[in-house]
């Protein structure tokens, strides 16, 4: 890539964090998008110049993703002492982050299905690059996406009728 | 009301805005401590518009004016450079205070790295020259010529500061015509007068 990265961070930094918080949930999401954008950062001069950044960069949030998770699993076990944690004052939840229901909704379904609503709705994706994604066919993704959307429908909006209303 | 679900997953929200731009900062923070940074930059509103402002590793490499259109010189300094440019406001606290204290008076000489390496040849030799005009001085192109070692050199001065990559610290400003009116400025001439009645004031 010859333009300045500065650019893709500009123009899809906020879709990647919604995608990040999709699939992963609010908490985790800062970390897959700091890490995202540090190995998309990292790979940037050898990117050729035509390929579609957006997707790319869902590609490399996805693997992110899977290595947050792992990452999690193996940290589970118990150390001596923790690494010191800064606080992060600008972070309160409540007011930062307004679909907090949303995401648990997306979180209460099975993985593919999330990855294929988030990467289809939240990112804009056609399904064929969404199967390019998260492996399978394009029709797979495209049921996967309308199975995740049912339910959604079901859990979500029911539940912020009852809440809300 | 089924809308209302595929709306809300695709909506840009604006209050993410906040959430974006502190993890753009920590982006910059971790990808210049791992030197992944090829140009880091940001902008500083001053009396003379608001300035691009790039660095390198080893320096300021170059500040642009807005006439100059900040995106077209972050473009060309993406292929001249390396195409890893990322705003980073926190890497140029100390330059912009002393742009602060050089508006407003207080402050007579820029103590920042500086990477000249978008000049060659007998421009960077003029830059160089260009240096040592003391704040508060003037000299005319044809002085800075000769001080430059190539007296008849007169036009390329002229061009070696119309294509300064790097104006107020490396003070073209100061450089005018013989018969005493401004010459150009790649700033404007506005600003060009502002510069040098500022230091004629201070």
């Amino acid at each position: 890539m010859k333009h300045p990265f500065d650019q893709a961070v500009t123009e899809h930094g906020a879709v990647v964090l919604r995608v990040c918080r999709a699939v992963l949930g609010p908490v985790e999401a800062d970390d897959a998008w700091s890490e995202t954008f540090l190995s998309a950062l990292r790979a940037w001069p050898d990117l050729p110049d035509d390929v579609n950044v957006r997707a790319w960069l869902v590609t490399v949030a996805h693997r992110k993703a899977i290595d947050v998770r792992r990452a999690q699993g193996r940290a589970a076990v118990p150390v001596e002492s923790l690494p010191e944690q800064p606080s992060r004052p600008d972070e309160q939840p409540d007011a930062a982050l307004p679909d907090t229901a949303l995401w648990a909704a997306l979180a209460a379904l099975p993985t593919k299905q999330r990855q294929c609503v988030a990467y289809h709705h939240v990112a804009g994706l056609p399904h064929a690059e969404v199967a390019a994604i998260v492996g399978g066919t394009a029709a797979a993704s495209r049921r996967s996406t309308a199975d995740g959307i049912a339910t959604l429908r079901r859990t979500y909006l029911t539940e912020d009728v009852s809440t809300y209303v | 009301m089924s809308d209302n679900l595929i709306e809300q997953l695709t909506v840009d929200d604006p209050a993410d805005a906040g959430a974006v731009s502190t993890l753009r900062e920590r982006l910059a923070g971790a990808a210049s401590a791992q030197g992944l940074v090829d140009v880091a930059f940001r902008t500083v509103e001053t009396p003379v518009g608001a300035l691009l402002v790039a660095a390198t590793e080893t320096g300021v490499v170059r500040i642009a004016y807005p006439a100059e259109g900040h995106e077209a010189v972050l473009k060309s300094l993406s292929l001249t450079i390396g195409s890893r440019v990322l705003r980073d406001t926190r890497r140029f606290d100390d330059l912009c205070r002393q742009l602060d204290g050089y508006f407003s008076g207080r402050r007579r000489h820029f103590e920042v790295p500086l990477d000249l390496r978008l000049a060659h040849g007998f421009r960077l030799e003029v830059l160089a020259h260009l240096r040592t005009i003391a704040y508060g001085a003037t000299e005319t192109y044809a002085v800075a010529a000769a001080a430059s070692g190539r007296p008849r050199a007169v036009r390329a001065v002229g061009t070696a500061c119309a294509t300064n990559p790097l104006p107020l610290l490396v003070p073209c400003h100061r450089v005018v015509r013989s018969d005493g009116t401004m010459g150009g400025y790649l700033g404007g001439l506005e600003a060009k007068r502002f510069l040098l009645d500022l230091e004629a004031a201070a």
